[in-house]
């Protein structure tokens, strides 16, 4: 069992306050994705939870006990550094038993757990090498290896792919998600990169400026952002949004007003959307439907396509000079310069959100 | 050999020799001049007679006149050379001075002695290499009896070995600190440790010899060696060097429940190691070389370092020069050796750090 619970965790550096007081609960076993743009204090959070940084107030727990104390050493975590931090004067062999070395384990049972490490992470050829013989996935895999032969109780991962090359970076991607499958540990991975977060994880932690924004599973953050933020930056390329005044309320639904100009029916509205308020109204990209010009709930002006072969991107402004993107299934004869008509009100993934940035309006999931 | 001369026929580019590599090379000749003429000399120098180093002889092969012992005679006595009336060179022992002439003898018939102009002689010379130099004061504990070499030279090694051990130790230890931990007044200390360096070391020199009298270490060898232990430089150059080990090694080695001594033994120091090498080779050199603060403190002869022992050819009554400079040549080989062997870290250096 590995549970781990922040409870109004703060931190600041002298006068600045890095974060502003999170809560969380990690339960056992878990896949657990904290994701933001930089500089919101994800990695402060996950060197926090290692004991690399003390917590400034709040309370850490590991098993429902407060940890907050103990020094890294005595957590029984271990962590995968974004630079691996390898030990450049020793073998990858010493690299992978200097841990248990350290925590008194018997020589026996270190060969052993360092060669099924070895052994599930491909390493045996190399066991004898130093790291700066090695290339950067090899490297990856003994700096994975060096937590793993820990069998620690939660696995922290400070961007760990973050240096390899694209192909190198799906593949380890794909291992990773293996290897939570097969040890089944709680894990805690920190990237900037939501497609890796949107694909590992069980759950995302959605954070800014130390504060978290959302934290709930992928579909569910892609499916019911709870406020422009999270909109804004799960889903690629990021969603649309319009400036918009609520024309009439009809039961659970609304009518807008675009600033840009045009009418949308917007379904299943929470919160308050009274006659006359100014919201925000969002539409992925991929739910943009392109039409005649004038037929649709807007009109955009095309700026540029991008044709990938199987989809399309179109780059736009509309009225009021926002800019739009659509993404079209295959391909389109639509060019810069031309003028489209965009239908909006037939999709029923559209999104609401108040002044303050909050969701007036629960995903598709859930309308 | 054929690498080396290529290394040496280097041009700015290759095989053409421009006027920057004329200008190049004969500043680097003059350096090379500047530098290994005086060591050249010493050693030159180090196999001459007593008596060509008392006349300044300018020659660069040791010359000594030959001496014969006459028979009859228990007296060495120097040959020299005269021309006589027919133009002949003859080769005479030179028996007694006698006013402006000398009293000679044909080594072959010593019986019959007569006089020659003295400034008609010269002396008769050949080249020979004075081993005795080295092995009289080394072996024979030299000719006044008073100059104990091995005694000397253990006691140097055991000042040099011992306080650079303890210096190493110190620096890296206190380096580790400066530059790994974040504590308040960790550059103020910082500062304090660099600052004593614009402090000339005579200017502490009777407050240390005051301290050092109190601890009861004068005397001893380690009033030579403690007090000049922990050195600012040491801790500087290791502290800037242990600057560039990431500290995410560190971070890691703290995950894998590394207690701070191990840190320290088996992180910090491998990887600092060619920063320790230079420290290493600094301290042997600079305690091997101490004179000043060792005549400070030691009095009694058996406690001598080579230094010390060394300036006792040279004094008030007596000049031996001549074992001064072979023993100076001795003096040199050890320091040379270590750097020689310990050169490569310098170079090499640089530690990979396995980041990236």
């Amino acid at each position: 069992m590995a549970t781990l619970d922040l409870v109004g965790v703060r931190k600041s550096f002298g006068a600045t306050d890095v974060i502003h007081g999170i809560d969380l609960s990690v339960v056992h076993g878990e896949f657990c994705v904290f994701v933001g743009p930089s500089g919101c204090g994800k990695s402060t959070l996950l060197r926090m939870i290692a004991g690399l940084e003390s917590v400034s107030a709040g309370e850490l727990r590991i098993d429902g006990a407060r940890v907050n104390e103990l020094g890294a050493s005595e957590r029984g975590l271990a962590m995968v550094f974004q630079s691996y931090a390898l030990y450049p004067h020793m073998s990858v062999r010493q690299n992978l038993s200097f841990g248990l070395e350290n925590i008194r384990v018997a020589r026996e049972e270190i060969d052993r757990r360092v060669a099924e490490a070895a052994r599930m992470l491909r390493l045996e050829p190399y066991l004898d090498r130093r790291p700066g013989a090695l290339s950067g996935g090899q490297r990856q895999r003994v700096a994975i290896g060096r937590a793993v032969v820990r069998e620690p109780k939660i696995f922290l991962f400070d961007e760990p792919l973050s240096n390899l090359d694209a192909e190198l970076r799906v593949r380890m991607r794909a291992e990773l998600g293996a290897l939570h499958d097969r040890l089944g540990n709680t894990m805690i991975y920190v990237t900037h990169d939501q497609v890796e977060a949107m694909t590992l994880a069980d759950r995302i932690a959605v954070l800014r400026d130390g504060r978290c924004e959302q934290f709930d599973r992928p579909l569910e953050l892609y499916n019911a952002p709870a406020n422009m933020f999270v909109a804004g930056f799960i889903g690629s390329p990021r969603m649309n949004f319009m400036p918009a005044k609520v024309a009439a309320r009809d039961g659970a639904a609304a009518t807008l007003t675009l600033a840009a100009g045009g009418r949308v029916r917007v379904e299943a509205v929470t919160g308050s959307a009274a006659e006359g308020a100014d919201v925000t109204f969002g539409v992925r990209p991929e739910h943009v439907k392109l039409v005649e010009a004038g037929a649709g709930d807007a009109d955009m002006h095309v700026n540029l396509t991008e044709q990938l072969g199987g989809e399309s991107y179109v780059y736009g402004t509309i009225g009021d000079g926002h800019e739009v993107t659509a993404r079209l299934p295959g391909q389109t004869r639509v060019r810069g310069g031309e003028t489209v008509g965009m239908a909006l009100s037939k999709s029923t993934a559209t999104y609401l959100f108040g002044k303050d940035g909050r969701a007036l309006k629960r995903g598709a999931a859930n309308a | 050999m054929a690498a080396v001369l290529r290394f040496l026929t280097r041009t700015r580019e290759p095989g053409r020799l421009g006027w920057t590599d004329i200008l190049a090379y004969s500043y680097l000749v003059l350096g090379v001049v500047l530098i290994l003429a005086p060591v050249l000399w010493l050693f030159v120098s180090s196999f001459k007679s007593q008596r060509a180093l008392i006349e300044s002889d300018p020659r660069f092969l040791p010359y000594e006149q030959v001496m014969v012992t006459l028979p009859g005679s228990t007296r060495p006595v120097g040959l020299v050379e005269w021309k006589d009336k027919d133009g002949t060179t003859r080769i005479l022992a030179q028996i007694r001075p006698s006013g402006t002439d000398v009293i000679v003898a044909d080594p072959a018939k010593p019986g019959e002695t007569f006089a020659v102009p003295r400034r008609e002689t010269k002396p008769h010379e050949r080249v020979h290499v004075r081993v005795e130099n080295y092995t009289e004061p080394t072996l024979e504990g030299g000719r006044m009896g008073t100059f104990y070499f091995p005694r000397y030279f253990a006691n140097s090694a055991v000042v040099t070995i011992v306080a650079t051990l303890i210096t190493l130790t110190i620096s890296s230890m206190a380096a580790f600190a400066l530059s790994k931990y974040r504590f308040r007044g960790r550059d103020t200390f910082m500062f304090l440790i660099v600052a004593t360096l614009l402090m000339p070391a005579t200017v502490i020199l009777v407050p240390l010899f005051v301290v050092v009298k109190n601890f009861g270490m004068l005397d001893s060898l380690w009033g030579v060696i403690i007090p000049g232990a922990a050195t600012p430089t040491g801790v500087f150059l290791l502290r800037q060097y242990m600057l560039t080990i990431p500290d995410e090694l560190i971070e890691a080695a703290r995950m894998d429940s590394a207690s701070e001594w191990k840190i320290y033994y088996r992180i910090v120091l491998p990887l600092a190691l060619p920063a320790l090498a230079v420290l290493a080779i600094l301290s042997i050199i600079w305690r091997w070389n101490d004179f000043l603060w060792p005549l400070v403190v030691l009095s009694h002869s058996e406690n001598f370092t080579l230094q010390l022992g060394l300036s006792s050819f040279k004094g008030e009554m007596n000049d031996a020069t001549h074992y001064l400079l072979a023993m100076t040549v001795l003096t040199l080989l050890p320091v040379s050796f270590v750097f020689a062997f310990l050169q490569k870290y310098i170079t090499t250096g640089i530690a990979n750090t396995g980041m990236k």
